[in-house]
């Protein structure tokens, strides 16, 4: 257990995942002070993955809590829903909120996550973002058959929000500046089989497409766009462009952003007593040279909870975890595990149902990263694998990563 | 009150894995241990539902295909975030080949 006799008061801000599963893992590891959550959003803690997915497509959004009412008791989570912190007095170890409290703390973790980009053109703000429970509520209200929907960006947010709304019988239109679909997200091939389902379901992913201005139009807008005579119209737009880390509160209070909050690699900021995590932070990752990187995962936020809970309490723990993230398009599911920058070659494993997983190898051989797609969860068992793959650095067999016939499972035992 | 009933061949499980099984409508998850014991659980994770028998088992653990959330398949104990709930658990008998679950 690690030493906590001056550690009494914990604040954490943000109740998103990786607030919450903070507060449970200070407890598991015996943390017996005050834990305070400080949220702005007037809800409790939920979970934002389903948001673009299975509760988009359901009649009335309802949250998945990350911690329901009776943990937080059990855990004695001191929880403020709806108050922003205004600024941290660092000298006097205070958050102060902008009701003018003032909650003391010994430790503070920054769980400030992100918020949706918005559009930079003319009429941007006619385009709707995904972000919170009520983004998806507003969103929702608007879906439904016959509605035509446009969607600018062809990211992960987009492509689901694309499927969830066809689903919905909407008639959906994707718009995307860069020449592919998920060029940040994953290789081309893989890309395309998400693409491609899109084609088949009905669903126009235009790539390559500027949009210049969103104007109202007969009770709803018009999309214009470089090169095309007409614009396109549609009922509803949503921007699904990327999100931008919420740093603005550590920035004011002196500490080092870099594209996130900056911290160490055990998620430290350079004043000991604010730690970082989740979305909102960049971090030095081992497995990837050291290379300071900021991820937008649920895995990530969670992972880094634990790690930052630990090190709150005078742990020393290394954030080493794989990147890893997950999308659910249709009955398609895509797991992605790794960073694929050093990638110098590939090999595809096909198992024939539809299912197949891609690995991409450094030049030595090491497993850098792994993308599959099929139905549901079915390629889950293989990408975990391939994650524990990444972790230690194997240099795994091409010949039993193509084969299909020869388990994956005995590759982390040799 | 006992309702033993067959739920798969003890071939049908490779060691160390599992596969779901159905049965009246139910989804079960049926395990196979590094040392050739069999266990069933119920079929879902306790998290978000979803199908437990498309995750890795690592020796006595089932982990979920979607968010990792390990369990116990032996007891059906939680292994920490994100599981609040227990699995449920169902009496395994192995004869003639055959595992038959208890699902009561």
């Amino acid at each position: 257990m690690a030493a906590t006799g001056n550690v009494e008061r914990i604040v954490v801000v943000g109740t998103g995942e990786c607030g919450a599963r903070v507060a449970r893992e200070l407890r598991e590891r015996g943390f017996a002070g005050v834990i305070t959550m400080i949220g702005d959003e007037p809800h409790t803690t939920y979970e934002r993955p389903p948001l673009s997915k299975s509760a988009l497509i359901s009649d009335e959004i309802s949250p998945v809590e990350v911690l329901p009412a009776a943990r937080l008791a059990e855990f004695d989570v001191e929880l403020m829903s709806g108050k922003a912190v205004e600024f941290l007095d660092r000298d006097r170890m205070l958050a102060v909120l902008s009701d003018g409290g003032e909650v003391p703390y010994d430790r503070l973790l920054l769980a400030t996550g992100a918020r949706a980009r918005t559009l930079p053109i003319a009429g941007g703000e006619f385009a709707l973002t995904l972000r919170t429970i009520d983004d998806a509520r507003a969103l929702r209200a608007r879906l439904g058959l016959g509605r035509s929907v446009t969607v600018i960006g062809a990211g992960l947010i987009g492509l689901e929000v694309a499927a969830s709304a066809r689903q919905l019988g909407c008639d959906v239109t994707v718009l995307e500046v860069a020449p592919r679909a998920l060029g940040r997200a994953l290789p081309a091939e893989m890309a395309d089989v998400l693409v491609k389902r899109h084609a088949e379901e009905g669903v126009e992913v235009l790539c390559g497409v500027v949009p210049t201005d969103i104007s109202i139009l007969d009770g709803g807008f018009a999309v214009g766009v470089e090169g095309f005579d007409q614009p396109i119209t549609a009922d509803v737009v949503v921007a699904g462009i990327g999100a931008t880390p919420n740093v603005e509160l550590a920035q004011a209070a002196g500490l080092r952003c870099e594209n996130g909050i900056a911290v160490n690699d055990r998620l430290r900021t350079d004043d000991t007593a604010i730690f970082a995590a989740g979305d909102c932070c960049s971090f030095p990752h081992p497995l990837y040279g050291g290379r300071r990187i900021r991820l937008e995962s649920w895995r990530n936020a969670h992972d880094q909870a634990a790690v930052a809970a630990a090190n709150m309490l005078d742990g020393d723990e290394q954030h080493a975890a794989v990147p890893w993230f997950w999308s659910d398009q249709y009955d398609l599911g895509l797991q992605h595990a790794g960073l694929a920058d050093e990638a110098a070659s590939a090999v595809v494993r096909d198992s024939g149902n539809g299912s197949q997983v891609r690995f991409a190898l450094a030049l030595d051989g090491r497993l850098v990263a792994a993308s599959g797609v099929g139905p549901g969860t079915s390629t889950a068992k293989d990408i975990r694998i391939a994650e524990m793959l990444i972790a230690a650095g194997n240099r795994p067999d091409p010949e039993v990563l193509a084969d299909a016939s020869l388990p994956l499972k005995e590759l982390i035992k040799s | 009150m006992s309702n033993w009933t067959r739920a798969c061949g003890t071939d049908d499980i490779d060691n160390e894995d599992v596969i779901p099984v159905a049965i009246d409508g139910h989804d079960y998850a049926v395990y196979r241990s590094p040392d050739d014991d069999y266990f069933a659980t119920d079929g879902h994770c306790t998290h978000e539902a979803f199908l437990l028998a498309e995750g890795l088992v690592m020796d006595n653990i089932i982990e979920c295909p979607k968010h990792n959330g390990r369990f116990d398949y032996t007891t059906g104990e939680g292994k920490g975030a994100p599981i609040c709930e227990n699995l449920r658990t169902y009496p395994v008998r192995v004869e003639g080949g055959s595992v038959y679950i208890d699902i009561g």
